[in-house]
């Protein structure tokens, strides 16, 4: 089940000559390796960048060389331009390459389309950052997929044992209820741009509803990429006005991103019901606040579970957790006898999701 | 259970009341007997079930998982039911249930379990649920599920469901038990009415209107008689076979906070009246005063001492039996004297009529009303019966108008629904402090009163002036200089420790925009503290 294990045999040299954080170690610009001179989603502009996927806190642009995956790369180009870095080198699934004497594999994440943990083995250690990752099916991009590893770097933003994430399937079912129940009202669901918006369309799909779909414009052009991946949206409608009214909206669903809540933007919807698909959602004091009448839990970060079963699967003796909630994540380690610390990375998003 | 769980999540978010009655319907319409009914009882406060100490619940969970990581768990959530509800460990498969319980399996669970094996009859209840009926669970036993939904609202909910007028479920209201199997069977039409069986029933309340323009130029003051409106809380008063029940205008059963007036109620009828504190014949107590006693279940003899509850009575509907409310008001007025003269004097008075001339003399009356818990004069027709609801012409109200400030917006919050992309909750201030070092203090939020134009307007108004954002909530630039003025009108003040300020307006509305007027020339917290004194 799980790919290539590191080839560690005792007495080996690592123990002598190298610990797991003279291969990675936070530096202000991002984590980087110095043997081989790269920084995995550094925050600034850099030589060298690997990164594990478009998200704008992991994705910058301005680096000189980018190596990511293919669908990485594409997403970068389409948020920030073609001339996003100076040179790109997209980066096969499963393939190992060499990267000054570093031998670095991507493997997928499940977290969005494109999205992979990067493997860095040298020395006889083996590291895995795994970005971002979930491990409940997502139909928009590919699997995650454990690996086996000496230290595991895991995210940590829903590393706490209230965050348990229903199957999105339940959750999709919840809201085609309340298109039924309030047919009337248009259900605007907030979900993010890249990613999030594409899995919340495509479970709707899945779910049997045909009608169209409207969309707020940031989504478009994601939305197009995906399609041409192959990954299909149905019929999606620009949520413009013109030439059309109010009541057009009446009981269709229109997905936007979180910010198109508040702005002025939502006034051209019938007595908009403001849904937001997001882990976060978990919590019923977040949802009052945020003025949200329907919470879909969908998260493309694993929950308490995911991260927790993942941690274990990997066989990791190290674990390193960063941006979210790493101490809960560290205890637990210490209750299993792994040993855990926080890394503590700057210019994440902690609340991403 | 899920079904149930599912409601009250969606019942605290949805903050429209059509909305939430539409979840209501819904539910009665969907889900069978009897949870439909223990479900309502749950929601009108009418389900009995011994609780369990918030205590108890932390043992629960500390048999089962890491105390630190539950201390992380609980200090992000803030809230116990909703932390055990999510953390609870999944039970094992040989443990597992092979479905949630009904609602009526958890109540009968409940109601049936011993003091001493509470805890174990809990825990195997949470063992079988998912984390949605696991938070329904914990509410249940903890109290208070607080989701938004008054009796009031949910006794409409069931008038909707069957297609009859609210003041119908009301009179029953008192004479059903959950599941209220008999209930649900009438407003689906598969039986009749519900017979009045119980003692010391409620009669729904007769209602007012408001003056409206020109509503008096085509009555004759010769067919109306003037009482004075007094400023306390609707009640009605009914006592019949040594049953006596004290009632919210809405029917709900506020016996236990009155004990002081229960006591009095020694006699066989229903009045309808005012309830007030202080010595009637002596003194009448504010509103502020009469809070005192308000949403309590129980009451301290000493508050009960400081602030007596009497009644001062409008009309009688019951006299021994006799049901008095087909009479024309000229004719139950003089039985409600001579009922009312055989009462205890220091509980039960008589809301005495106010003789007048003529309309204008009557807008003379209501603006300088001659005591101060007066809030405007009531007129009634001479020749009407009492009836159910809020008929338009045999009873009107007319108050006096309403006290205004000027105050200076300093925060905004988004509204939901239509106006969740609106600013459209105004929290407003008045100016404290000595001169030369001038700083608002917030008096009163106020969230309607102005027209859909002068909404988009305010808006406009917040979104170029923020200084600030909280989540949905934004403060607006407001100093001497620069700031909206808000003309406020309101009802009333009471004073309160729960605000800064000191005190609390009663209804309070946004009756002008003044964007004519400098901040610096708003009220000062003076003027309303005068009010508090008056």
């Amino acid at each position: 089940m799980i790919p290539g294990s590191p080839s560690l045999s005792p007495g080996s040299t690592y123990l002598l000559a190298m610990r797991p954080r003279d291969l990675l170690h936070p530096r202000p610009e991002g984590l980087y390796c110095p043997p081989g001179d790269f920084y995995i989603d550094p925050v600034r502009p850099v030589e060298r960048a690997l990164i594990t996927h478009g998200h704008s806190d992991h994705a910058r642009s301005g680096h000189r060389s980018v190596l990511a995956t293919q669908q990485t790369l594409d997403i970068m180009a389409l948020r920030y331009g073609a001339d996003f870095a100076g040179t790109t080198q997209a980066a096969a699934l499963g393939t190992p390459l060499d990267v000054n004497g570093v031998s670095i594999t991507f493997h997928p994440a499940g977290h969005v389309l494109g999205s992979a943990q990067i493997a860095v083995e040298h020395g006889g250690i083996r590291i895995v950052a795994s970005g971002d990752y979930k491990r409940q099916a997502d139909a928009t991009c590919a699997p995650f997929e454990p690996v086996a590893c000496d230290v595991f770097i895991t995210e940590a933003t829903f590393g706490l044992p209230v965050f348990r994430h229903p199957p999105d399937t339940h959750e999709i079912d919840q809201l085609l209820k309340s298109t039924q129940q309030f047919p009337e009202r248009a259900h605007l669901v907030g979900a993010y741009a890249l990613g999030k918006a594409q899995r919340v369309i495509r479970l709707i799909r899945d779910a049997g509803y045909d009608r169209p779909i409207f969309i707020h414009g940031a989504l478009a052009k994601l939305c197009d990429y995906y399609e041409g991946e192959g990954i299909a949206l149905g019929e999606l409608r620009p949520a413009t006005v013109e030439g059309g009214s109010k009541g057009d909206f009446a009981g269709a669903i229109v997905v936007g991103p979180p910010s198109a809540f508040a702005d002025r933007w939502a006034r051209r919807l019938p007595d908009p019901m403001s849904c937001f698909a997001s882990g976060w959602m978990r919590i019923r004091q977040r949802a009052k606040q945020g003025g949200v009448e329907l919470p879909l839990i969908i998260s493309d970060h694993g929950d308490w579970d995911e991260l927790t079963r993942t941690i274990e699967e990997t066989g990791a003796r190290e674990v390193w957790a960063t941006h979210g909630r790493e101490e809960a994540l560290v205890r637990w380690c210490e209750l299993q006898g792994i040993a855990a610390q926080p890394l503590h990375l700057v210019g994440y998003e902690d609340e991403g999701d | 259970m899920q079904r149930f769980a599912e409601l009250l999540d969606r019942l605290v978010l949805t903050p429209a009341r059509n909305g939430k009655l539409r979840l209501l319907t819904d539910y009665f319409r969907t889900v069978e007997d009897p949870d439909r009914g223990l479900a309502l009882a749950a929601i009108t406060g009418d389900l009995s079930i011994a609780s369990i100490k918030p205590a108890m619940l932390r043992a629960l969970v500390a048999e089962r998982m890491d105390p630190v990581l539950f201390g992380y768990s609980y200090d992000y959530v803030g809230d116990l039911a909703e932390t055990v509800s999510l953390v609870w460990p999944e039970p094992g498969p040989e443990r597992r249930a092979n479905r949630t319980p009904t609602l009526d399996e958890v109540v009968t669970k409940l109601q049936t379990a011993s003091r001493s094996d509470g805890p174990t009859v809990l825990s195997a209840l949470l063992d079988s649920a998912n984390i949605e009926a696991r938070y329904a669970i914990i509410k249940l036993v903890t109290g208070g599920l607080r989701v938004g939904m008054s009796a009031r609202l949910a006794k409409q909910a069931l008038a909707e469901f069957g297609a009859v007028d609210v003041g119908e479920i009301e009179e029953l209201w008192h004479g059903l038990t959950p599941p209220y199997i008999e209930l649900f069977a009438w407003l689906e039409g598969r039986t009749g009415k519900p017979e009045r069986t119980a003692k010391a029933m409620f009669s729904p309340v007769m209602l007012s209107t408001p003056v409206g323009d020109n509503d008096l130029e085509k009555l004759d003051p010769a067919d109306y008689a003037a009482e004075w409106k007094w400023d306390g809380i609707r009640v009605q008063a009914v006592s019949e076979g040594g049953v006596r029940r004290l009632y919210s205008r809405t029917g709900d059963d506020v016996s236990g906070a009155f004990p002081d007036l229960v006591d009095a109620m020694d006699f066989e009828g229903a009045l309808d009246g005012e309830l007030l504190v202080g010595n009637p014949a002596e003194a009448t107590g504010t509103f502020s005063d009469l809070q005192q006693r308000l949403n309590r279940k129980t009451v301290s003899p000493k508050i009960r001492d400081r602030f007596p509850a009497f009644m001062r009575c409008y009309d009688v509907l019951m006299i021994g039996g006799q049901d008095m409310r087909a009479l024309p008001f000229v004719e139950r007025r003089p039985r409600l004297e001579a009922f009312v003269a055989e009462l205890d004097p220091t509980r039960f008075d008589l809301s005495p009529l106010a003789p007048f001339t003529g309309w204008e003399a009557l807008d003379g009356m209501r603006k300088n009303p001659p005591h101060p818990v007066i809030e405007g004069v009531m007129l009634k027709r001479l020749d009407s019966a009492y009836v159910a609801g809020r008929p338009k012409g045999p009873w009107f109200k007319w108050k006096r108008d309403p006290h205004t400030v000027d105050a200076v917006l300093m925060y905004a919050q988004r509204g939901h629904g239509k106006r969740s992309s609106f600013y459209s909750d105004y929290t407003f201030g008045v100016w404290t402090g000595p001169e030369g070092a001038e700083e608002l203090v917030p008096v009163g939020k106020a969230y309607f009163g102005f027209t859909d134009e002068e909404l988009k307007q305010i808006d406009k108004y917040v979104r170029d002036n923020t200084i600030e954002r909280f989540g949905p909530v934004r403060s607006v630039r407001a100093d001497r200089k620069q700031g909206l003025v808000l003309e406020v009108a309101f009802e009333g003040l009471n004073r309160s420790t729960r605000h800064k300020s000191g005190v609390a307006m009663r209804f309070p509305r946004i009756s002008r925009l003044r964007w004519d007027k400098p901040p610096n020339e708003a009220d000062r917290i003076e003027v309303l503290k005068a009010l508090l004194d008056a």
